[in-house]
């Protein structure tokens, strides 16, 4: 066989710094407020369709209502799991947890919608969906949503 | 086109560098909900929302999906685009083209940015080639500077002459509400302000702005029953340059470039013989005080290195013979999503009649609006009082 010289192919390598700074605005900084000083958590009333959304939002989506700081409520703290999964394997960008973690979409009581986060404190084996849990908060907390490490069973 | 399209609506924030009040949603929100108000139509009566801004300016993906409910789109038809600072303008060619053709007879089209959110510089670096381009990066600053000096050696203009155009942008600010840098400002404040790239100063350049517009398009029937003032949109068109051609950084450049290929597409399928005189406003994209003067000239308001001369009579002020931006422009305010939209917005308000204090005085029936993106393309809107040009 012909012995060919072969290119290796050439690599440029290039990087990207950027970073993002987010005001959380009139509904997101009464909810971060509400869950880093009374560690509530809020969601928004649509009085039209009668839904409770989390998170809270200053306009319903479904009949473009306009919605205002008085249309918030307390929602939760407990819930139910809606929906649940076991991770295997650990990437930069998940939690700061190692695996395997639970994620589990949560929805509060008195929400119409729910919430993304851990479930910990208990034996993944006994996860079922129903299954009522509250929220464990940090104890120092400023202000993200991370301010809830998971929620565990009632 | 298939179908006539008209501009039945449309409004904007209030732009500036700061909004710590509001989240993206938020601000958004109040561009759609003063559209909705100026078109007198609610959220049921849009059938689909088309939605835009810069990619990845603040470091998110997919906001047609996660503004869905503050654009008004949830369950609607509709798609994001980008298209850089061009996207403003590339949003309503999106929507026209599908009343034109007679998919929808109602569209709502959103650009935004909420510049302060995200490292813009960073992110605009990937715009130049990985390969070639992007260790060079020096964003639009140098860009126009390189313009500028070129300029200034070819034709003999002064730094003075971008001077007045930084002078007359937001002078004609101060005279529109919403715009962002409304400064009382002197040609020696221009030309004492910071060096950033020879020969561009603070003031040479465009702001970083938050802000929204939204524009409504309607077809024929609905514009003639329901809009007191529709605004037509006559012609549409776009052109767009490689990224390593010598373009706009070599003023006297003889052959067509994305500006000059676009006006003369346009003017031709108009028949526009002189467009000083077939347009009574010009609302065009202007990054840098050199664009705008590189603009006269190539949509043919002057002759080729005279653009600093028009601008010296005072021919382009706001109550000149050619105005051009009576709304302050680019150099005034840009949310750059917004940017590109706001000039055709702007144009529309010019032949409303309905500008407020940046009203130009004299009767406006066509406009013109162009819009600027990197890397070097162009999209141009033509206006009109009637359906009849």
């Amino acid at each position: 066989m012909e012995n060919k010289f072969v290119q290796a192919p050439f690599e440029v390598d290039q990087h990207i710094t950027a970073h993002s700074n987010y005001f959380a605005g009139k509904m997101g900084s009464k909810f971060y407020v509400a869950l880093r000083d009374s560690k509530e958590i809020l969601g928004v009333r649509c009085k039209t369709c009668s839904k409770v959304l989390w998170p809270p939002r200053e306009t319903c989506g479904r009949c473009f209502s306009l919605l205002t700081e008085d249309d918030l409520v307390k929602i939760g703290p407990g819930g139910s799991v809606v929906s649940f999964t076991r991770v295997h394997y650990s990437e930069p960008i998940h939690p700061d947890v190692d695996a395997p973690l639970v994620y589990a979409v949560i929805q509060l009581d008195g929400a119409d919608s729910g919430m993304t986060h851990l479930i910990g404190g208990v034996d993944p084996e006994q996860i079922e969906i129903g299954m009522r849990v509250t929220p464990v908060f940090i104890e120092n907390r400023n202000g993200n949503i991370l301010d809830i490490v998971y929620f565990k069973p009632e | 086109m298939k179908r006539n399209v008209a501009i039945i609506g449309g409004g904007q924030t209030y732009h500036a560098a700061r909004r710590h009040d509001v989240d993206q949603g938020e601000m958004v929100n109040e561009a759609v909900r003063a559209a909705l108000k100026d078109a007198r139509m609610t959220m049921d009566d849009i059938d689909a929302v088309f939605l835009g801004n810069m990619e990845f300016f603040e470091g998110t993906h997919l906001t047609d999906c996660w503004l869905a409910g503050s654009a008004g789109a949830y369950g609607k038809p509709g798609m994001k685009i980008t298209t850089g600072g061009t996207v403003g303008a590339t949003i309503i060619g999106a929507g026209m083209h599908h009343v034109a053709a007679g998919l929808f007879d109602k569209v709502l089209c959103i650009g935004f940015e909420k510049q302060e959110e995200g490292d813009t510089g960073a992110i605009l670096s990937g715009v130049a080639h990985p390969l070639y381009g992007r260790s060079m990066a020096g964003a639009a600053v140098g860009y126009f500077a390189m313009m500028g000096t070129s300029y200034m050696a070819a034709w003999g203009a002064k730094e003075e002459h971008a001077a007045m155009v930084a002078v007359k942008a937001r002078q004609n600010a101060r005279k529109n509400q919403y715009a962002h840098l409304k400064l009382d400002i002197t040609i020696e404040d221009a030309l004492n302000s910071r060096m950033l790239a020879y020969p561009v100063r603070m003031l040479d350049m465009c702001p970083a702005s938050n802000g929204a517009c939204v524009v409504i398009l309607g077809d024929e029937k609905t514009a003639r029953d329901r809009c007191k003032k529709p605004v037509w949109i006559r012609a549409m068109d776009t052109a767009h340059n490689e990224q390593f051609e010598i373009d706009w950084r070599n003023v006297t450049l003889t052959k067509p470039i994305f500006s000059t290929a676009c006006a003369a597409r346009m003017y031709k399928r108009l028949g526009v013989d002189d467009p000083k005189k077939y347009f009574d406003v010009f609302e065009i994209y202007e990054p840098a005080t050199w664009a705008e003067m590189v603009w006269y000239e190539d949509l043919g308001l002057c002759s080729r290195g005279e653009g600093f001369k028009l601008m010296e009579e005072g021919a382009t002020a706001i109550d000149g013979p050619i105005p051009v931006n009576p709304s302050g422009g680019v150099l005034s305010t840009n949310c750059i999503g917004a940017s590109a939209m706001l000039r055709v917005w702007e144009a529309a308000l010019q032949i409303r009649g309905d500008a407020g204090g940046h009203q130009v005085p004299k009767e406006v029936n066509r406009a013109l609006a162009t819009a600027y993106g990197g890397t070097n393309w162009t999209v141009m809107t033509a206006l009109s009082s009637s359906t009849e040009d």
